[in-house]
């Protein structure tokens, strides 16, 4: 029983701890110390710099282009990153497709996929959700039918295809018999999103950011080699993904970061005579707040040493998606109050709130999605209630 | 970072799961509700058979050399079935209490505990003083070659039946000063020494002992006045042993509920096929887990030697679980319905526990506030 790195991992973290000081660049430290928004070319420059360290992929096994590290020193880096507040890479290739083509995918797929998703050459988006196929993932209705000469013909539309604008290829659930029951006709196809008939209409998010999209799929032809896996049994990919690590969905290091955030603005807040972080009504605030995370980090802490010691995810794994968003949405709700009037703040020049503000209300705003992308906390309730607790159902 | 059991620490959570099962269960609890002692001494003598009383302390002092975390892995299965036995007042916090004096004192009071022979009570906490160490009113004035001690220590756990009470009291200073707090062992049957049992919610007894006796010079522990830190460190320990407890006793609420859950019946089906209450019993699940990762974290550090590691983890770790207790033993009787607002079933006698685990050696408020002063705090 022990609860400390280890001191080979500790100076793995003085490591990525001191190369962070130094290669950040300006403009994206000037960034990140507002927790602002990052433009897409913003993204895939620290894209190239992480890569160039060989650090962009801390999951992937070597022979795919990963670092080759253990599952605690991939966690250190991973939260490391999120502590300097670097820009968040498009997880739709790193941590979705990628690690499933390596699964699933046939070995010319991996050579022609894995490369340059590590490279960042080719950016994915995710098509799995549809304006009538949200938490019923499985009755989604975008067909691919097969036209008989080695080819899918794809019809319909996905939604929160996010980052679709910028993407090279979308992966995709779509339905390849319609006489099959639900998750039975369902199968994994990737598709270039500049193939003829596919077109891209952004959308904005509440919190005022371009990173939605919907995306239409009109009589587009795609070779059916992109399929992955068997064909009808895309569902059992799209499961997959659950059984994979979930140490980094608990986003402990945003949330510290949010509270660290929280804490220096009512440093800087005059109420009465003193500060407001020295007001005892809002000081256990922040404290009960703190001790949630706290307790959240070593639940973090229990599913990596797991993942450590080669085990499937337990059930302390099944929590941190719930409980991790829920704080972290609560530390955003506890730094709109700390700001007051500034929370009224909407995308203004700058200097019409301190700097370390600018960013919040945009952030408040887009975080109520956390409890809501990665399958709703309804439906990981769903599927606790089911798996772990064994409750029947109807 | 590893939380596997050793296989020493899994042959200690097997055999306590076993002893508590076959000899301690709920049914015996209920007994002991109305004992005037409400424990045994025959299971105390046992327990100190099985080497569980002195397991966390070191053998220079007449222990087996483990940790606090093998002393948290026994608490967990005395609080699934509610066991009354002062192993948290005596074998964790009286024995700490005991080794802040020396060698000779440790010897004297703490190896006839380790032994099950006898038992240990601090008597700490006084009238409106609430849970901090220092806030003593207790005076210890120097008389020939030794101290009169007067004043009164309000629930003391064990006091009515422990053969030796530690007692905090003022070698100098005013009230809430941390200088002038020194540590005393007092014979729970020495002349001067009135000890009135009181009940507490969970069936179990604690005591009010007024104090007006002298004690000999050989009965200080440790330096005169010095004894706040001290006295902190071992409160800590109480408070990581109620976190252990009280884990498990939530353990077993949440799945006496979620058994109920799966064999109730109404509307002609069994209530746990409905989402209200399946996602009310996944949220209980969840306040459990971190009680849990709070439980192993506190378990851990309360061992540190820097004392803001120890503190920090501490009362993360103490809210934590009153926070989890609070919502889990609520729900459990919300569950239940009208049936668990019974004294005839079991579920209640959780809720009881479980108030008093998250209170014993500060509560939910105290925690928190001390967590918000440690230096760590500001560093944001």
């Amino acid at each position: 029983m022990e609860m400390s790195f280890s001191p080979e991992q500790l100076a793995f973290r003085d490591e990525v701890r001191s190369w962070l000081a130094s290669n950040i660049p300006p403009h994206i430290k000037a960034k990140a110390e507002m927790d602002a928004y990052f433009e897409h070319h913003e993204v895939m420059e620290w894209h190239k710099v992480l890569h160039a360290k060989g650090w962009v992929a801390p999951h992937w096994p070597k022979q795919f282009g990963g670092p080759g590290l253990d599952a605690t020193c991939r966690f250190i880096l991973t939260e490391e990153l999120e502590l300097a507040g670097t820009p968040f890479l498009s997880p739709f290739g790193l941590v979705m497709v990628g690690p499933l083509i390596m699964q699933f995918g046939t070995e010319a797929q991996k050579a022609r996929y894995l490369p340059k998703i590590v490279s960042g050459d080719e950016v994915w988006c995710q098509g799995y959700s549809e304006p009538n196929s949200g938490s019923d993932l499985a009755s989604l209705a975008l067909r691919a039918e097969d036209d008989g000469q080695g080819n899918f013909i794809l019809n319909g539309q996905k939604t929160w295809t996010t980052y679709a604008q910028h993407a090279a290829w979308i992966f995709l659930l779509a339905r390849t018999d319609a006489s099959a029951k639900k998750q039975a006709g369902i199968s994994f196809i990737l598709c270039p999103m500049d193939a003829p008939g596919v077109s891209v209409r952004p959308t904005l998010t509440t919190g005022g950011t371009p990173a939605f999209c919907d995306t239409f799929f009109e009589n587009v032809v795609v070779p059916k080699e992109n399929l992955v896996g068997p064909q009808n049994g895309g569902w059992t990919l799209a499961k997959a993904l659950l059984g994979h690590e979930r140490t980094l969905i608990a986003a402990v290091g945003a949330s510290t970061r949010a509270i660290g955030r929280v804490k220096r603005i009512a440093r800087a807040t005059r109420v009465g005579d003193g500060a407001l972080l020295d007001d005892p009504v809002f000081r256990a605030k922040i404290a009960r707040l703190e001790v949630k995370l706290e307790a959240l980090r070593m639940t973090n802490y229990r599913a990596l040493a797991g993942a450590q010691g080669g085990h499937a995810p337990g059930p302390e794994s099944s929590i941190l998606k719930i409980r991790g968003s829920e704080i972290n949405q609560q530390c955003f709700e506890l730094a709109m109050e700390v700001m007051g009037h500034d929370s009224l703040e909407w995308f203004n020049e700058p200097g019409t709130v301190p700097a370390i503000e600018q960013w919040v209300p945009s952030s408040f705003n887009y975080t109520r999605a956390t409890t809501i992308y990665g399958g709703s906390n309804e439906i990981q309730r769903n599927i606790i209630a089911k798996l772990i607790l064994g409750l029947p159902s109807l | 970072m590893d939380f596997e059991l050793s296989a020493d620490q899994k042959m200690i959570v097997e055999t306590a799961a076993s002893f508590v099962k076959k000899e301690l269960p709920l049914e015996r609890m209920r007994r002991m509700r109305e004992d005037a002692t409400g424990w045994s001494r025959d299971v105390w003598k046992q327990m100190g058979e099985l080497g569980w009383l002195g397991i966390m302390h070191p053998d220079t002092v007449g222990g087996f050399g483990g940790s606090f975390v093998d002393a948290a892995l026994i608490l967990e299965r005395l609080g699934v079935n509610l066991v009354g036995e002062p192993f948290a007042a005596s074998a964790v916090v009286g024995a700490m209490a005991v080794r802040t004096g020396s060698a000779e004192q440790a010897e004297r009071w703490l190896a006839p505990m380790i032994a099950g022979e006898t038992s240990l009570a601090l008597a700490w906490a006084e009238r409106g003083g609430r849970f901090d160490a220092h806030r003593v009113a207790t005076r210890a004035e120097k008389v020939g070659g030794g101290y009169r001690l007067r004043g009164e220590k309000v629930w003391v756990l064990n006091g009515h039946a422990a053969d030796q009470l530690v007692v905090s009291a003022r070698t100098g200073g005013a009230e809430g000063d941390r200088e002038g707090v020194s540590l005393f062992v007092v014979d729970g049957d020495a002349p001067g020494v009135t000890c009135a049992t009181v009940k507490t919610m969970d069936g179990q007894r604690a005591a009010r002992i007024t104090l007006d006796c002298v004690v000999d010079a050989d009965r200080r522990l440790g330096d005169e006045g010095q004894a706040t830190a001290e006295l902190e460190r071992v409160l800590d320990h109480g408070a990581a042993a109620a976190i252990a407890e009280g884990y498990g006793a939530m353990r077993a609420s949440l799945d006496m509920t979620v058994e109920y859950l799966k064999t109730r019946e109404q509307f002609g089906v069994k209530i746990g096929v409905f989402q209200a209450l399946q996602h009310r019993a996944v949220d209980m699940f969840v306040e459990t887990e971190l009680a849990k990762s709070a439980m192993l974290m506190s378990a851990i550090k309360v061992a540190s030697p820097d004392p803001v590691d120890r503190m920090r983890a501490v009362s993360v770790a103490k809210a934590q679980l009153a926070m989890s207790a609070r919502y889990v033993s609520q729900q459990s009787i919300q569950l239940h319905g009208g049936v668990g607002v019974t004294d005839e079933h079991d579920i209640g006698l959780y809720f009881k526990r479980l108030h008093v685990l998250g209170t014993l050696y500060g509560d939910e408020e105290f925690h928190l506030a001390r967590f918000a002063s440690l230096p760590t705090f500001e560093r944001a």
